[in-house]
């Protein structure tokens, strides 16, 4: 036998008051059970001192009270898929994951609402929502496993966020556990809510300034009709001058995402949405409405295309039809994982218009560095993933790919974009948070922060760059690996 | 015991784990994450815990091992996985590697497990003893006795795992040799009679002779082919499950078969996995490969063949239960529903989360009782949402797990072969 593993006294205070508090069942602390909560879909790892589970918005505040009481930091995590370290405990503390908070309270059809706790599903939402012809807007890729409260903490985005804005557009109020323990409600469920909003700061904070315990959602009308269009391209140049033509002539399409030719060969193999393999790049982009616009708007859509060089346009209006092809985009990520031994996958934005000049810098940026690089993103939005595919047991591989992520990130700034389109900042991006904002920027956000509870408290060394006990000890080793952003 | 590391031939390589990139869409397929909302009992988890136990980062604990042990084998989280994460695999590679090290470093419940397969299951002779005593068992009243008077002064697990015992009906399948020959044979195939299969559901070795000659095949039973090693294979037995493929594969190539039919989707999925598993074993390799290859699930090779004449009316109404190692493991999904729907008076009425494991899954239902019955809970739900009266399945694990599950839960349905309910059909279109 292995002699007893010596837990220090104050960890194990802390673990009783929060078996005392949750139940013993709802809590995790052995070095077995922590590792598997040690990472998101990033390659940050970082264990917590101790795991929760809470069922309620009253376990979440005792939790955070426990805490309080034994000054340690607190880090929600609802499935864990986000792409920026944002659950990465990475000064340990207590991690709270809300994944049994999985109820759908309440829809009403109505008024076009649902009331959600935080760890329901996104896909789940929209089954739920589906025999009343609703649906809830956000539709991030990896939305038949991420979660509503994830989403609030990312703001997160999704194909369709071209037409219905992002999660903050979304979220009308929500229930939220406070650094210190307290539980308020933000926002209304009536529009216009009156006083400061708060609701609007919390959603895309990062699990920073409070933890989301239940959300009232605003829902929209699944169109009447929807048509799919499958765009050709010779190359990603031609491409992304159809986006901009598109809008140009007056049609915003629900979703316009642009798949290259690296991606295609990767994806199409694996899941057969219909993608030719010999095209530079497709455009995957959807038309909702009446059935007379859809019809009407996709004309403008499929003239634009032909005009900018597209050599076929495919159209799909069967939803069976229509899925398979998005099935290839909403798999497209993960496929990469099979391809490569290892890829960083980036997340900039840049002005829509700007797109065929920094998608060719993007390129030559690769080529200069020596990576073949996959893009599979959001084109509508200007919203960039280019996936840099890589092999990290080359020795130097790693550190120059992150320094060719830091270079197309520069390049998307000096576009006049910025440093993320939807996967948050979390510890990945903190350090290009000066490429954007000056310090007087930074410093209202931290004291806005800092209003809210210690910055060591929520979620630390997460999103803003600095930061109490975040430049030293681990957090600084990987600081360092981050100076150029590390997703791998 | 204390903490393990990995040993012997079979750890999980390098590659197979650097496929996961963490992205967590594995995570609402695996049914025990489902039950549990907890990392550690799903997919993702348990990779990383198998990565950072062969990799020295975490340290094998039995509480480790558990996790490991937790998992149904199902592989959904494959169907779900963009990455193509040989999952599988992986884990049975896991476990071998756990069981590689010396006896006394094994989990207790591993080794008793691993004895009771390798010395009754892979023994026929012994199993047949076996079965021969339960048959006594449910005819002699003593089981009337044990479930009436005598359940109380049981212990839960016992009473709930006689609760489980199939009911067995009818003689067991034991025939080899020349099964069927139809005049002017459009194929020689031959067929598996597992281990258990024959003794407990002969009917669907019974109903599988009876589509193959419809669909014009002559039948052999290789007499010399044991049991495939799948539950071997999944419990961490690589090397009894070596020797058993080895055996099968030499018992069937002396047959001179165009297909080797298994009516079981476990059997068969790990006789497709015949290359795999002998890939290291420079005799066997290529003789490995060549078998897999000859590997048919029943459902799958009557689908390809002429079958839907001089069918028979069936009146039932059916939903179907994809078994895991037919819709996962060896992605076969439209063969059972094209046999069903060829079937004049069936009406399929399919089942939310048709794909889910039952909990079955082999020695699972016995070994991780709870587990097992915390999945097959939302599996009879759906099943009793369609209203169907007759559940089809591929393979016999599933078939004794719901069948155990409609008296647990009190719905009022039949459970059923597949091609049983074919059988029945060509049975009626013969007495038209």
């Amino acid at each position: 036998m292995l002699p007893p593993k010596t837990v220090p006294t104050e960890l194990t205070t802390l673990i009783r008051d929060l078996q005392e508090a949750l139940g013993a069942e709802n809590v995790l602390h052995l070095p077995e059970d922590l590792a598997v909560y040690e990472y998101d879909a990033t390659i940050e790892r970082a264990r917590p001192d101790v795991v929760v589970f809470p069922a309620t918005s009253e376990d979440v505040a005792a939790a955070v009270r426990i805490a309080v009481q034994h000054d340690v930091p607190v880090v929600p995590r609802g499935s864990g898929t986000g792409l920026s370290g944002g659950a990465v405990p990475i000064l340990g503390g207590v991690l709270i994951v809300l994944t049994r908070m999985n109820r759908i309270l309440e829809i009403d059809a109505d008024n076009r609402v649902a009331v959600v706790q935080p760890g329901v599903i996104n896909l789940h939402l929209q089954g739920a929502l589906e025999p009343f012809g609703l649906l809830y807007a956000p539709d991030p890729s990896s939305q038949r496993v991420c979660t509503i409260g994830g989403n609030i903490a990312n703001n997160s985005g999704g194909p369709h966020t071209l037409a219905h804005g992002s999660t903050v557009n979304h979220v009308l109020a929500i229930e939220v556990v406070l650094p210190d323990g307290r539980v308020v409600r933000l926002g209304s469920r009536v529009p216009d809510a009156p006083g400061i909003d708060l609701r609007g700061l919390l959603v895309g904070s990062e699990g920073t300034l409070g933890i989301v315990t239940e959300a009232t959602l605003r829902l929209v009308r699944k169109s009447p009709a929807t048509r799919t269009l499958l765009a050709i391209f010779e190359s990603v140049a031609d491409a992304s001058e159809a986006v901009s033509t598109v809008i140009r002539r007056g049609v915003i399409p629900v979703a316009m995402e642009m798949l290259d030719q690296e991606i295609i060969r990767i994806v199409e193999p694996r899941i057969n949405a219909g993608y030719p393999l010999d095209a530079g790049a497709v455009l995957l982009i959807e038309v909702e409405g009446v059935a007379d616009g859809v019809a009407a708007d996709s004309a403008v859509v499929e003239q634009a295309c032909r005009d900018t060089g597209a050599r076929e346009v495919r159209s799909a209006d069967e939803a069976a039809e229509r899925e398979r092809l998005w099935e290839g985009r909403k798999a497209a990520i993960g496929a990469i994982g099979g391809a490569a031994p290892a890829f960083y996958l980036l997340d900039g934005v840049v002005p829509r218009t700007k797109l065929p000049q920094v998608m060719t810098r993007v390129q030559e940026l690769c080529r200069e560095y020596g990576f073949s690089c996959a893009n599979v993103f959001h084109a509508g939005d200007g919203n960039l993933h280019p996936n840099i595919m890589f092999d990290p047991t080359v020795p130097g591989a790693t550190e120059r790919v992150l320094e060719l992520g830091g270079a197309i990130m520069r390049a998307c700034v000096d576009a006049g974009g910025s440093i993320t389109g939807e996967h948050g900042i979390g510890l990945e991006k903190r350090s290009y948070m000066e490429w954007v904002f000056s310090e007087a920027d930074l410093e209202a956000m931290r004291a806005v922060r800092e209003a809210f509870g210690p910055s060591d408290r929520f979620n630390p060394c997460k999103m803003l760059p600095g930061g109490h006990g975040c430049a030293s000890g681990h957090a600084a080793e990987l600081d360092a690996h981050l100076a150029a952003g590390a997703y791998v | 015991m204390t903490t393990i590391r990995f040993t012997g031939p079979d750890i999980p390589s390098a590659e197979d784990l650097a496929n996961c990139i963490h992205c967590g869409f594995c995570l609402p397929s695996c049914p025990t994450y489902v039950a549990t909302g907890q990392e550690l009992e799903s997919p993702r988890g348990r990779l990383h815990l198998i990565s950072g136990i062969r990799d020295g980062r975490i340290e094998g604990t039995p509480r480790a091992l558990e996790h490991l042990d937790l998992c149904l084998q199902c592989r959904a989280c494959e169907t779900a996985c963009p990455s193509a994460v040989p999952y599988g695999r992986i884990m049975e590679d896991a476990r071998a590697a756990i069981m590689a090290n010396e006896p006394a470093e094994q989990p207790p419940a591993w080794r008793l497990r691993r004895l009771a397969l390798r010395h009754v299951l892979a023994r026929p002779r012994r199993l047949r003893l076996a079965m021969a005593g339960a048959r006594l068992y449910q005819r002699s009243g003593l089981q009337h006795f044990v479930r009436g008077p005598l359940a109380p002064l049981l212990p839960s697990a016992l009473r709930r795992l006689e609760a489980a015992a199939p009911v067995l009906r009818g003689r067991p399948f034991r025939q080899t040799g020349t099964l069927a020959s139809p005049p002017a044979p459009k194929a020689r195939v031959a067929m598996l009679l597992g281990c258990l299969h024959g003794e407990m559901y002969p009917d669907m070795h019974r109903a599988t002779v009876t589509a193959l000659e419809h669909a014009r095949c002559e039948v052999v039973a290789p007499p010399a082919q044991v049991c495939c090693g799948a539950l071997h294979a999944h419990a961490g037995d690589a090397e009894t499950a070596r020797a058993l493929a080895r055996r099968n594969i030499d018992a069937f190539e002396r047959a001179g078969v165009e297909a080797v039919v298994v009516n079981a989707a476990g059997c068969g999925a790990a006789m497709k996995e015949y290359s795999r598993l002998l890939r290291h074993d420079p005799n066997w390799s290529q003789r490995a490969e060549a078998f897999s290859t000859r590997v048919k699930d029943a459902l799958e090779f009557v689908a390809e063949q002429d079958f839907a004449h001089d069918l028979g009316p069936v009146d039932r109404t059916v939903t179907l239960q994809d078994a895991c190692h037919l819709a996962h493991a060896q992605g076969i999904r439209t063969a059972p529903r094209a046999i069903l729907g060829a079937i004049p008076g069936v009406t399929l009425r399919e089942m939310a989360n048709s794909d889910r494991c039952c909990g079955s899954a082999g020695l699972y239902s016995a070994v991780q009782p709870q587990m097992s019955a915390h999945v097959l809970e939302p599996k009879m739900a759906s099943i009793a949402a369609t209203g169907a009266t007759t559940v089809c399945t591929a393979n016999p694990g599933c078939t004794l797990q719901l069948e155990t599950g409609a008296r647990r839960h009190e719905v009022d349905a039949e459970v059923r072969h597949v091609i049983e309910v074919l059988a029945e059909s060509i049975e009626a279109g013969r007495s038209r």
